[in-house]
C-alpha cells in the first residue's frame, strides 16, 4: 500500500508498487491531463511536479512516491476558473493540439514558482524537456512570459 | 477592404481558441482517456523483413492464449484491403509481406502488457526474398514491385519548347537537390477504440484527420453499408497529414478484434510503433536545368522528380502530383517541362505530411537559385525580383493568375522586414574576420501554395457542409473537418457567427462523426478554411436568409430562440446543408495536366539568419523573418500559429531531422535519436501577415496550414552557404555534412 | 508501456545494509535510483520479470558533504543537486556544466550521480568532467568496502567492473589545488538541449609561471566504448609551450586515444574532427 497526495488529497494506492506514476494517475485516479508521449522520459508530456519539481510520470515507479506529493494539470485550475498561467497559454495561443499542453503547463508552473527569469531564452531553457510539434513554441514562450509578469503584479 | 473589417466582429479578430479551456484543465479526451470498462488492449504483429513469402505463424504452446483474442486475414469479413487510390494495401499480410513492420496479425488481451507480452511468443517463418530498397534499385528495376517498370505514378508537365529555350539561354544551371524522409512527430501517437453495437453498427472513435476515409476504408473491410459503420473522432493531439490515411488501417485492426472479441477494444501505438510503422514525407530526388538570360530572366526550366512511395500506393500519386505542380516554384517562365515519377520500394508506405509533395520539390527550385546567383552573379533576391508571379503571370500548367497574388510583397516585405541586404553584408564583414568563432549568414526563399485538391479534386470530392439551428436556439456548424489543433472550431464559429451577425457563444461546432456531419472531405490540403469554411458560410447566408424572412435576426440568444421555434415547427432542429460548386472560370484538363491547377496560391517568404559553429559545425539559427499571403487571416493568432509552427517543422526538416534506414526499416524510431526541434533550438520566428483576398475564400482566406512547411528549408539552406561556403543540397544540413564538406575542400 | 508491473518483484531496503543483503540473495537483481534509464528500458518491455532493488530510501547517500580537501557526493545525489550544491559550483565547475546538459529539467530532478556511472553509457557526459577531476569511487556490497579509482571503474559498453551485488556509495571529488589556469567543457549533441552527445569534452589545464604546461588533462566522452583521458597528447605537452607545432602535435596524437565510430547518432569523421576542434580551440586559448 502507498501514500501520497495528489493536488491536496491524500491518496492511497493498493496495486502493484512498480506500476508508474502515469498509469496510477490515469487508470487509477482517472485523472486523465497527465499524456505519455514516447516513455522514454525525451517529450515530456507526462510531466508532473513531484515535491514541486518537475519529473516525467513515465519514469517513476510508485513506490517512490510513497509519502511524496504530486501536482498534476487537474490541480491548475478548472475551465470555470482558470489558474494565471492556463488563461495566458489561452489568451497567448500557447495550446494548439493540446496533447503537450498539460505537461508543458506544469514545467512552466515549477519554472515561475521558482522565481525563474523570464526572459525568452531562459523560459526555452526551463522548457526544453518538453517537445510541442505545433506551436513552434514561440506562443508559449509568450504565455509564460505573460505570466510572470502578472504574477509578478499581484 | 479596411472599411469592411472595421465592420466584421468576429472575423480579423484572434478569438479565444474554443477547446482551449478543456485542453488547458487536462479535460479534453483524447482516445488512451476515454474510458471504456472492460476494454481489451490490441496489439500488431509486423514483419521483420522488408520483403518475403510468410511461410505459417507459430504460437508458443506454452503461452496462456486462451486470455487473448487473435485475429490474422482470415478474419477479414470483407475485403482485405485498407480502401484509399488504390486497393492495393492489405489490411493484414496474407501470405507475404512487402515492407518491414507490415501488420500480420493482432493480439487483444485485457492487460496492455500482457499483450505486448504475447507479441514475444509468435514466431513468423518467413522465405525472404531480395528488397529493393532505394530510389535507384527501384528505377533500374533491381526486382518488379508494381507494373512494369516499379513505377506507381508518373505526370508530366509540359509548356512551350524547353529544349530549344534551353539551347537558347545565355546560361544554364544544372542542380540536383536530395531530401529524405519525415516523421510527422505528432505528440500523440496514433491510435483508435472500436466495438460492436448491439443493432451490428461498428463504432470507432479516436485519433484522426479524416473521419469519411475511415468510414469508407471500414466498409470495404467489414462488407458494411454506410449506415451500419461511424466514426467519431477524439481530440486529436497533433496530425500534420500523419493522421490522414493511417487511421483507417488501425481503425480496422481495432474493428477486428471488437468484432471477434465482442469486446471494445483499444489499440495505441507507443512512440516506437508509431515512429517505425506509420507513415513518413517522401523521400525524393530533383534535378534542375535551368536557362537564363545574362541579366538573369528565366528562360526554360527543365526539372525532374522522383519520389519514394514506398510498398503500396497509398497516397503517392497525389503527393506526387502536388510536387509536380510546386515543382517550378512561384516564377514566371514561357519553357517548363517537369517529369515526375513516384516509384516502389520495400519500405514502409510515405503518405501525407504538411506541404505533401511540395516541400520537396520547392526546397530544389528555391535553393537552386542560390546555385543560379553563383553562375550569374546576380544575388537571388534580385533574380526573384525579376522573375517572380505577379497579377496576371502563368504558371507552368498555362494558369493564368487574375487575383491575389502576393508573392512579391511577401518577398519585398520579408527582405525590408529582415533587413536581409544589410545583414549579408555585415555578414560578410564578420566572415572576414578569422578570430570570429562562427560563420554567420542569411538566405532567402520564396514559394507558393495551391489550397484546396488539386486540379479537379475539389469537384470529384464534391464536398457538404451546414449549419444546423437547434430548437433551443444553438447555432451548429456540421462539417467533417477536424480540429487537430489547427483551429478549426474556432474559425468555423467566427465564420458562422459573423456571416449571421450571431453572438459567439450561441455557435457550436459539432464533433465529426460520421453519424452525424455531412462528408465535407478530408482535413488535408490547406481546404479547411478555405474550400470548407467556404461552404460554411454559404450554408450560413442561407440560415440568414430564413432568419431575416422570419424577421427576427439572431443579434443575440433571446432572438435566435425565438427564431428557432418559428424556424423549426416540430423539428429539433432546421439544418441548412450546402454542396461545393466548382468556381466558372476554373478549368483543369487532368489528361494534359494543363489549366487552373488550383483556385488559388498561397505565398511566403522566409529569411533564415544562422551561425555556423567553426570547431563543430552546429548551426544555430539565430532569427527566421517570415512574411506570408493567406489571402485573410480569419483568426490572426491561431494564424500565425500555424505559421510559427510550420517553421519549426521546417526547421527540422532542415537541420535536425536525420531518419535513418537500414534493411528498409527505421533504426532511430524514438524521440531520443529522431531528434526534433526543442524550445532553445527554435529561434524567435517573426511573423507578418500579408492579406490579398481571394473572391472564393470565406472573407478573402486562402490556405494556410501548409505554406509555412514549404518555405524555411531552402532559406536555411541558402543562410548556411552564404555563412560558410560549403554547397550542401541534401537535408538534413547536419554538422556531419559540413565537416565533411569542409575537409574534403580543405 | 510495454513492461507489466505485476510481473516486476520491487524490493524497498529502507537501511544501506537492507540494500546489500537483498543483492547478496539476489545478484542479478537491478539497482534503481532515479530510473531515468531503467525504467526507459523497462517500458520498452525489456527487463520482464527482473527484481528491482529501489535504493531511494537510502537518503543518506544523497547528501553531498564538503571536507576540507575533498567533496564527497553520495551516490544518490541528482544532476539538479550538484548543480545546486555551492561547494561542487565553487571547485568542480565542469562538472555541474556536465550535469546542466543532462536530458533537461525532469531528468536532472530525477537522475543520479551514482546511477549515472552504474549505467556506464559509452555517451555519460558527466563522465569527461569526472575523469578530469580524478574522484574516487567508494564501492560497497554486503562483503565490504573498497575505493575505485575513476580511471578503473569501466570495463566497456554499458559495463563497470563493480561486482554483482556491489553499489556505489559515493564520490570524492579531491580539491583543485592551485586551480587551473583554464577549463573547458563542452557538449556537441544532436540539438541545442536535451541531446545525447556526439562528442564531449572536459579539459583542465595549469600553465606555470614561464606558460609551459604544468599540467594538462583532457577528456572526451562518445568516442570510444568508455571515456578516455588524452593520455598520449596530456604526455607529449608536458612541460612544453603552447604553439602551433606542439598543439598540432597534441591533435595528432589525441588518435591514440580514441575510437570513434559510425552510429545512428554521428558519424566518426565527425567525431574525429570535432574533437581535434575543441582540443585545439582549448590549447589555443580561444
Amino acid at each position: 500500500m502507498i501514500a501520497f497526495k495528489v493536488n491536496g488529497k491524500k491518496r492511497v494506492f493498493k496495486g502493484a508498487p512498480f506500476t508508474r506514476l502515469i498509469d496510477v494517475l490515469r487508470e487509477h485516479l482517472r485523472l486523465t491531463g497527465t499524456k505519455e508521449g514516447c516513455g522514454e522520459g525525451e517529450c515530456g508530456a507526462c510531466t508532473v511536479l513531484l515535491d514541486g519539481e518537475p519529473v516525467n510520470s513515465c519514469l517513476v515507479p510508485v513506490c517512490q512516491v510513497e509519502g511524496r506529493t504530486v501536482e498534476t494539470v487537474e490541480g491548475l485550475g478548472s475551465p470555470e476558473k482558470l489558474g494565471v498561467l492556463q488563461r495566458c497559454f489561452l489568451e497567448r495561443g500557447g495550446a494548439q493540439c493540446g496533447i503537450c499542453t498539460p505537461g508543458m503547463l506544469m514545467t512552466a508552473q515549477a519554472h515561475l514558482r521558482r522565481g525563474g527569469k523570464s526572459d525568452d531564452a531562459s523560459i526555452r531553457q526551463a522548457l526544453a524537456g518538453n517537445l510541442c510539434r505545433c506551436t513552434g513554441y514561440r506562443h508559449i514562450v509568450e504565455a509564460v512570459a505573460e505570466a510572470a509578469r502578472a504574477e509578478g503584479k499581484r | 477592404m479596411k472599411s469592411l473589417q472595421k465592420q466584421e466582429k468576429f472575423v480579423g479578430r484572434s478569438g479565444l481558441r474554443r477547446e482551449g479551456p478543456a485542453k488547458l484543465c487536462g479535460l479534453a479526451r483524447y482516445v488512451d482517456d476515454l474510458p471504456l470498462p472492460g476494454c481489451l488492449h490490441g496489439v500488431t504483429l509486423r514483419s521483420s523483413i522488408p520483403c518475403g513469402r510468410i511461410k505459417g505463424l507459430r504460437f508458443d504452446p506454452a503461452f496462456a492464449w486462451d486470455e487473448c483474442v487473435v485475429v490474422t486475414a482470415k478474419d477479414i469479413p470483407g475485403k482485405n484491403v485498407v480502401a484509399l487510390i488504390e486497393d492495393d494495401q492489405p489490411l493484414l499480410a496474407d501470405g507475404r509481406v512487402r515492407h518491414p513492420q507490415e501488420p500480420i496479425a493482432l493480439i487483444a488481451h485485457l492487460s496492455r502488457a500482457r499483450a505486448y507480452e504475447a507479441l514475444k511468443h509468435v514466431r513468423v517463418d518467413y522465405e525472404p526474398e531480395e528488397p529493393v530498397l532505394t530510389i535507384e534499385d527501384s528505377l533500374a528495376k533491381k526486382r518488379l514491385l508494381h507494373g512494369a517498370d516499379n513505377v506507381f505514378k508518373r505526370f508530366e508537365i509540359v509548356k512551350g519548347d524547353v529544349d530549344k529555350a534551353l539551347a537558347e539561354s545565355d546560361v544554364v544551371v544544372s542542380g540536383e537537390y536530395r531530401v529524405p524522409h519525415q516523421e510527422q512527430a505528432y505528440i500523440e501517437n496514433n491510435g483508435m477504440a472500436a466495438w460492436v453495437e448491439k443493432d451490428g453498427t461498428l463504432v470507432v472513435t479516436g485519433s484522426l484527420q479524416c473521419p469519411y476515409y475511415v468510414h469508407k476504408a471500414l466498409m470495404k473491410a467489414f462488407g458494411l453499408p454506410e449506415s451500419k459503420v461511424r466514426v467519431v473522432q477524439a481530440t486529436t493531439g497533433g496530425g500534420f497529414g500523419g493522421k490522414e490515411e493511417y487511421p483507417s488501417m488501425i481503425a480496422g485492426h481495432a474493428a477486428l478484434l471488437a468484432l471477434k472479441s465482442g469486446k471494445a477494444v483499444k489499440i495505441v501505438y507507443d512512440r516506437a510503433e508509431d515512429m517505425a510503422a506509420t507513415t513518413k514525407r517522401h523521400p525524393a530526388v530533383v534535378r534542375h536545368r535551368t536557362g537564363l538570360s545574362k541579366d538573369g530572366k528565366l528562360l526554360a526550366q527543365d526539372v525532374e522528380v522522383v519520389m519514394d512511395g514506398g510498398a503500396y500506393v497509398t497516397l503517392s500519386p497525389v503527393v506526387l502530383s502536388r510536387g509536380t505542380l510546386h515543382a517550378a516554384g512561384p516564377y514566371e517562365c514561357d519553357h517548363v517541362r517537369v517529369r515526375a515519377s513516384v516509384v516502389a520500394t520495400n519500405t514502409p508506405p510515405n503518405g501525407a505530411f504538411r506541404g505533401f509533395g511540395a516541400p520537396q520539390t520547392l526546397f530544389a527550385v528555391e535553393l537552386h537559385w542560390e546555385k543560379i546567383s553563383q553562375s550569374l552573379g546576380i544575388d537571388s533576391l534580385t533574380l526573384r525580383r525579376k522573375n517572380a508571379f505577379d497579377l496576371g503571370s502563368t504558371t507552368a500548367t498555362g494558369q493564368k493568375l487574375s487575383e491575389s497574388v502576393g508573392a512579391r510583397e511577401c518577398l519585398e516585405r520579408a527582405a525590408l522586414r529582415s533587413g536581409y541586404a544589410a545583414r549579408r553584408k555585415r555578414y560578410d564583414l564578420w566572415n572576414k574576420n578569422p578570430r570570429n568563432r562562427t560563420w554567420r549568414g542569411a538566405g532567402l526563399a520564396l514559394v507558393h501554395h495551391g489550397a484546396g485538391f488539386t486540379g479537379s479534386g475539389e469537384v470529384y470530392l464534391a464536398s457538404k457542409a451546414g449549419v444546423e439551428l437547434t430548437r433551443d436556439g444553438r447555432v451548429v456548424v456540421l462539417a467533417a473537418s477536424t480540429e487537430i489543433g489547427q483551429g478549426t472550431n474556432t474559425m468555423f464559429s467566427q465564420i458562422a457567427a459573423e456571416t449571421l451577425g450571431a453572438p459567439l457563444d450561441c455557435v457550436e461546432v459539432a464533433g465529426p462523426d460520421t453519424g452525424r456531419v455531412p462528408n465535407s472531405g478530408p482535413t488535408v490540403a490547406s481546404r479547411t478554411c478555405m474550400v470548407v469554411g467556404a461552404l460554411v458560410r454559404r450554408a450560413c447566408l442561407q440560415l440568414k436568409d430564413e432568419l431575416d424572412r422570419a424577421g427576427r435576426g439572431a443579434r443575440d440568444a433571446a432572438a435566435l430562440r425565438r427564431a428557432a421555434r418559428l424556424l423549426c415547427g416540430r423539428e429539433a432542429s432546421r439544418r441548412f446543408i450546402v454542396e461545393y460548386e466548382p468556381p466558372p472560370e476554373v478549368r483543369w484538363d487532368d489528361a494534359s495536366y494543363k489549366g487552373d491547377a488550383y483556385g488559388v496560391y498561397s505565398y511566403a517568404c522566409c529569411v533564415a539568419d544562422l551561425e555556423v559553429d567553426k570547431a563543430t559545425f552546429e548551426v544555430r539559427v539565430l532569427r527566421l523573418t517570415t512574411a506570408q499571403d493567406i489571402g485573410k487571416a480569419i483568426n490572426p493568432l491561431l494564424a500565425e500559429g500555424q505559421i510559427v509552427g510550420g517553421t519549426a517543422q521546417a526547421l527540422g526538416y532542415a537541420l535536425l531531422e536525420n531518419p535513418v534506414y537500414k534493411d528498409g526499416a527505421m533504426l532511430n524510431a524514438q524521440l531520443t535519436n529522431y531528434i526534433i526541434p526543442t524550445a532553445p533550438d527554435t529561434p524567435p520566428i517573426d511573423v507578418e501577415l500579408v492579406e490579398r483576398p481571394y473572391s472564393r475564400g470565406p472573407f478573402g482566406a486562402k490556405g494556410v496550414g501548409e505554406l509555412p512547411m514549404d518555405v524555411p528549408a531552402p532559406a536555411i539552406a541558402a543562410a548556411v552557404f552564404h555563412a560558410t561556403g560549403l554547397w550542401v543540397a541534401s537535408l538534413p544540413i547536419t554538422p556531419e555534412c559540413l565537416c565533411r564538406e569542409f575537409h574534403d575542400r580543405f | 508501456m510495454r513492461g507489466d508491473p505485476g510481473a516486476t518483484t520491487v524490493l524497498r531496503p529502507a537501511t544501506p545494509r537492507q540494500a546489500l543483503d537483498a543483492l547478496r540473495r539476489e545478484p542479478r537483481a537491478l539497482p534503481l535510483a532515479g530510473g531515468t534509464d531503467l525504467m526507459v528500458s523497462w517500458n520498452a518491455g525489456l527487463l520482464g520479470g527482473r527484481t528491482v532493488v529501489d535504493l531511494s530510501r537510502l537518503r543518506s547517500w544523497a547528501a553531498i558533504r564538503s571536507g576540507r580537501e575533498s567533496v564527497v557526493v553520495g551516490a544518490l545525489a541528482t544532476h539538479a543537486a550538484l548543480q545546486e550544491s555551492a561547494v561542487v559550483r565553487r571547485e568542480f565547475p565542469l562538472l555541474v556544466a556536465a550535469c546542466a546538459t543532462i536530458g533537461a529539467v525532469q531528468i536532472q530532478n530525477r537522475g543520479t550521480i551514482g546511477g549515472n556511472i552504474a549505467n556506464a553509457s559509452p555517451a555519460g557526459d558527466t563522465f569527461p568532467a569526472l575523469a578530469v577531476y580524478e574522484p574516487l569511487i567508494q564501492a560497497v556490497s554486503a562483503s565490504g568496502r573498497r575505493l575505485i579509482a575513476f580511471s578503473e571503474i569501466f570495463a566497456g559498453v554499458k559495463k563497470t567492473t563493480l561486482c554483482p551485488g556491489e553499489l556505489i556509495e559515493s564520490l570524492e571529488l579531491p580539491f583543485l589545488r592551485p586551480k587551473p589556469s583554464r577549463q573547458l567543457f563542452r557538449k556537441v549533441g544532436t540539438r541545442a538541449a536535451q541531446a545525447i552527445s556526439k562528442t564531449v569534452a572536459a579539459g583542465l589545464l595549469w600553465l606555470d609561471k614561464k606558460g609551459t604546461v604544468a599540467e594538462l588533462r583532457f577528456a572526451l566522452g562518445s568516442v570510444a566504448p568508455t571515456v578516455r583521458r588524452l593520455s598520449a597528447a596530456e604526455r607529449f605537452l608536458a612541460g612544453k609551450r603552447l604553439d602551433a607545432d606542439s598543439i598540432a602535435e597534441a591533435c595528432r596524437l589525441l588518435e591514440k586515444d580514441i575510437s570513434p565510430i559510425d552510429d545512428i547518432r554521428s558519424t566518426r569523421h565527425y567525431r574525429l574532427e570535432v574533437s581535434k576542434n575543441l582540443l585545439r580551440q582549448f590549447l589555443e586559448g580561444r
